[in-house]
């Protein structure tokens, strides 16, 4: 049981150690441009952990925000992550806290997608293993980033600003062509969030936590037996 | 340089770890009434569809035709086959590729 579940989490983890890895680079490429020192960059990635987050606190930096601005826009950015919380513990077969603490660091938007996606039972070790293999590809491509920046072309970079999102979709396609509803309520609450960042009457970051508590909600009250069969805790 | 950003970066840990924290203390050993539970079930479709749009429009900022390219692939390439790792890096080729012959 054990050794499969090492396979499933290495199986799981490598796509997002691929998706993590460019993804890093381009910010450890980015925070070298904006004059964060070596051990500054590696620090964001290896306490923080959380791409857009990092992102955005470099673009406030270089526009002159102080750090309780910085935090407080984190707060909002990262909030989204509270639902996701919310529904792996629901899944997730750990009764011992000691164990969510590490399990809790490493839940990101695609360590949560993969985990959600994910039809058997999440054992500590395949989360456990699944999140460091997501977390080594974040930490060594900010290594790798802010090391070989100056060589990289730009071009490269950029292009690699479409690998989370390629990665996001990957994991969700299965889903949509096997689910109509599925498909119907993802591109409802894309198309709302779309919505709601093009009118910008919300800080950044809530749009999303918007659009999930309100999709999720209308999914709910439309019917309650949704994904009823993949129920695995109740 | 007169600033360091070790405090800020421990705020920001802070901040983000709680919220990926809290829920795994209060919640895993409640029982969940059966609508919330719903509601529960619906967060990952809604959270993904919503992290991708309009997201993926802005990805490669310089020019978003490259991004989306790329997002046709990792479609494209989804709707007949499957797997993760070729749609991820397909999708970063697909850029470069439109990227590089503009």
């Amino acid at each position: 049981m054990q050794h499969s579940d090492t396979r499933d989490a290495l199986k799981a983890g490598i796509p997002i150690f691929i998706g993590y890895f460019p993804a890093a680079v381009a910010f450890g490429v980015l925070a070298r441009t904006t004059g964060t020192t070596f051990g500054e960059a590696m620090l964001f990635s290896i306490v923080v952990f959380a791409g857009a987050s990092q992102f955005i606190a470099l673009n406030l930096l270089a526009t002159g925000m102080g750090p309780v601005g910085i935090i407080l826009t984190t707060l909002l950015v990262n909030f989204r992550h509270f639902l996701m919380s919310a529904y792996l513990s629901t899944r997730i077969c750990e009764k011992a806290v000691k164990y969510y603490l590490p399990m809790a660091f490493g839940v990101t938007d695609e360590t949560f997608s993969v985990m959600s996606f994910t039809r058997k039972i999440l054992t500590r070790q395949f989360v456990m293993l699944l999140e460091l293999t997501a977390y080594t590809g974040w930490v060594s491509g900010t290594l790798a980033g802010f090391v070989l920046g100056r060589f990289m072309p730009a071009i490269l970079t950029q292009s690699m600003g479409v690998a989370l999102y390629a990665l996001l979709l990957a994991i969700l396609m299965p889903e949509l062509k096997t689910s109509l509803r599925s498909l119907v309520l993802a591109l409802a609450s894309g198309l709302f969030n779309w919505f709601l960042v093009t009118v910008d009457v919300l800080p950044k970051g809530w749009s999303i936590i918007v659009c999930i508590l309100l999709v999720a909600s209308a999914g709910a009250f439309l019917n309650p037996d949704f994904i009823k069969k993949d129920n695995t805790h109740g | 340089m007169d600033r360091s950003l070790i405090p800020l970066i421990f705020g920001m840990a802070a901040v983000t770890y709680l919220p990926r924290l809290a829920p795994f203390l209060f919640f895993s050993n409640a029982r969940i009434p059966g609508r919330l539970d719903a509601f529960l079930k619906c967060i990952p479709v809604a959270a993904i569809g919503a992290l991708i749009i309009p997201g993926a429009f802005t990805a490669t900022p310089d020019l978003p035709w490259a991004g989306v390219a790329g997002m046709g692939f990792t479609l494209v390439y989804g709707l007949f086959k499957g797997g993760i790792i070729v749609p991820v890096l397909g999708a970063v080729a697909v850029a470069w590729l439109v990227l590089s012959s503009v």
